[in-house]
């Protein structure tokens, strides 16, 4: 059984079919990237995975579960974390404070907590030194690693990434990345959302291609990089 | 001096607080005035509207301008119950708070997803619905446009409080007891959720947190209290009628929240101060004037036609005194004006709140400075 599946989901902005029939499997211990233009529908399937949309059509298992009717904040109690698009920390609470509101539905668990800290801690040392720092003082790179840091303080099963290199220095694009791996082989599966197709099917077991709300070609990341559409449409090349 | 002066700033915040309610305490023995007991009186109860109405405006972040109708539940609750079934009025306390939290979740529901102005909007027609149905008397248990009299003094071990001096620390215990209850919630982890909730409710919720229900929880809790100072209210003054919970008293309730500080405790006093007492105190200007000339009369005195002069200022403070209730809406309208423009986070605001709204400016200049690298 996968860890996640869609099978054919439809999700309308109002009158705007957004997602015209999505089917994605993610198993555990994968990455695996949607990868696509900017209004494909990359983040709007992660929006329908979190439950913040919901389908018209369609359903969504996780773990067998379906989800299509769960709210948005108990999907996070099932174990699916998400690092929402323009990392969304909060700026006046602190490093840690941010941190703590992604344990929120570890309850008072001090101990859990104290321990997922720990943990990113480990994976970012550069939180730690600015713990007691508000984050709206982070630099875009730190706000980044502080908003996967969040997502992970629920001790997810499944990591949701939505363009973490956005905006990003090329040298911290490839910190990040590393680090996203390093959360991967600790055993967490992440459905990653990029732009920046090179980075992310480097990093990718398997990839899907998004336009337009369908999805046209998927595959291992290496069938992929050896696509040629994808190679023209998304690698640049010629 | 100096010495003196650091000495003040390390001292413990604790001491401030112990001294606060030693002067508190000692209050009547300094005023010795029933009117200013009074007047202490009115501000203990508008200090609690103002906390209450700040769990859902500064806590939450849920712009409400409607909180009269739930002091309004809260006192009729109590006046219906004391004066027909001759229940207690402290038994009465904790029914209205109950009734007054029911009354808020049933009508908070259907408009949480509402957003900033659209969800005050709908608060300000609840608030005249409530106000209304006072007014029409249903089955003749609200008692109409006279509102409901008779209704007893708090009494409770064969004391019964009924001079402004009792009443003086009767109020104060309440407050304070809403003060430590403020101070426990904004550092819970309900009082968390609602700081995630006001600064992005998306992200709250993908971080695992009811927003509904916390949202919910906020109306509730705010109503629960503002409840408490209706019963408070209804029994200090024996009669409540309708008029009492009008619109502009919620507004007045806002506004000690936005001038004081939104979020803030000390700035709810501030707000209360500068929404009660403020136009209590310029009542008293001919006094104030009276004494001031008083103390200048000796040296001026001597230079003669001063008489004038003295005259002129008493008679222009003696106007204003006398035309306040004219002039007290232009005055805090004006006022209001100016602290959006000038001081958006109030007078004594939650730095957090400050950080929010000066947020972008602050940050401006930053980046300019490190685009010039």
């Amino acid at each position: 059984m996968a860890l996640l599946e869609l099978q054919n989901v439809h999700t309308y902005y109002g009158y705007v079919h957004a997602l015209k029939g999505i089917s994605i499997t993610v198993e555990e211990g994968e990455i695996v990237t949607l990868i696509g233009a900017n209004g494909a529908g990359k983040t709007t399937t992660l929006r329908t995975i979190s439950g913040l949309i919901r389908p018209k059509e369609g359903k969504i298992f996780f773990e067998g579960k379906l989800l299509n009717n769960v709210p948005a904040h108990k999907i996070v109690y099932m174990g699916i974390s998400h690092a929402p698009e323009g990392r969304k920390v909060f700026p006046t609470l602190t490093v840690e404070e941010n941190l703590n509101m992604g344990a929120y539905s570890l309850g008072n668990d001090k101990e859990a907590i104290e321990a997922n800290r720990e943990r990113v801690f480990r994976l970012f040392p550069r939180l730690k030194e600015r713990r007691k720092q508000l984050a709206g003082t982070l630099s875009g790179g730190e706000q980044q690693m502080l908003a996967i840091g969040r997502a992970l303080m629920s001790r997810p099963k499944l990591l949701m990434l939505d363009e973490p290199s956005l905006g990003l220095a090329p040298m911290l694009v490839r910190a990040i990345f590393e680090t996203i791996r390093e959360i991967n082989e600790q055993g967490v599966t992440i459905l990653l959302v990029e732009q920046n197709a090179r980075a992310a099917l480097k990093l990718a077991h398997r990839g899907y291609v998004l336009e337009t709300g369908r999805i046209v070609l998927s595959g291992t990341a290496q069938e992929l990089m050896e696509d040629e559409r994808v190679r023209k449409a998304y690698l640049g090349e010629r | 001096m100096e010495a003196w002066l650091s000495y003040l700033r390390n001292l413990d915040k604790r001491i401030w607080y112990v001294l606060l309610l030693l002067f508190a305490l000692a209050f009547p023995w300094f005023i010795q005035s029933n009117y200013w007991i009074s007047v202490a009186v009115v501000f203990g109860i508008w200090a609690i509207l103002g906390l209450s109405l700040n769990i859902i405006v500064g806590y939450a972040g849920l712009f409400q301008l409607g909180h009269a109708a739930f002091w309004a539940v809260g006192a009729y609750t109590t006046a219906i119950l004391n004066t027909r079934y001759g229940i207690p009025i402290l038994v009465c306390m904790p029914i209205s708070a109950v009734i007054a939290a029911i009354f808020a979740i049933l009508i908070s529901r259907p408009i949480l997803h509402l957003r900033g102005d659209y969800l005050c909007i709908v608060t300000i027609g609840f608030g005249e619905i409530v106000r209304l149905f006072l007014f029409n008397d249903p089955f003749g248990i609200t008692g109409g446009i006279n509102g409901i009299r008779g209704i007893d003094r708090p009494s409770f071990f064969g004391i019964t409080i009924n001079t402004p001096l009792s009443y003086y620390y009767y109020v104060l215990f309440f407050l304070l007891i809403t003060l430590v209850a403020m101070q426990r919630l904004e550092n819970s982890r309900l009082g968390r959720a609602w700081t995630y909730v006001r600064e992005d409710e998306t992200a709250a919720e993908t971080m695992g947190i009811d927003t509904v229900r916390v949202k919910m929880l906020a109306f509730a809790i705010g109503a629960a209290w503002a409840g408490v100072a209706g019963n408070i209210y209804a029994s200090r003054y024996t009669v409540i009628a309708p008029e009492t919970f009008s619109f502009w008293n919620s507004v007045v309730m806002f506004c000690i929240v936005v001038l004081g500080g939104t979020g803030s405790i000390p700035g709810i006093f501030v707000g209360t101060i500068g929404m009660v007492v403020l136009p209590e105190l310029l009542r008293e200007l001919p006094l104030l004037t009276q004494a001031f000339l008083g103390l200048l009369r000796a040296p001026l005195g001597a230079l003669g036609g001063f008489g004038a002069v003295e005259q002129k200022l008493m008679m222009i403070s003696k106007s204003i005194a006398d035309n306040i209730p004219m002039w007290r809406m232009l005055i805090f309208g004006a006022a209001m004006v100016a602290m959006m423009i000038f001081r958006p986070e109030g007078l004594w605001p939650h730095w957090r709140y400050r950080l929010e709204l000066r947020r972008e400016e602050e940050a401006a200049p930053a980046s300019v400075g490190t685009a010039g690298h």
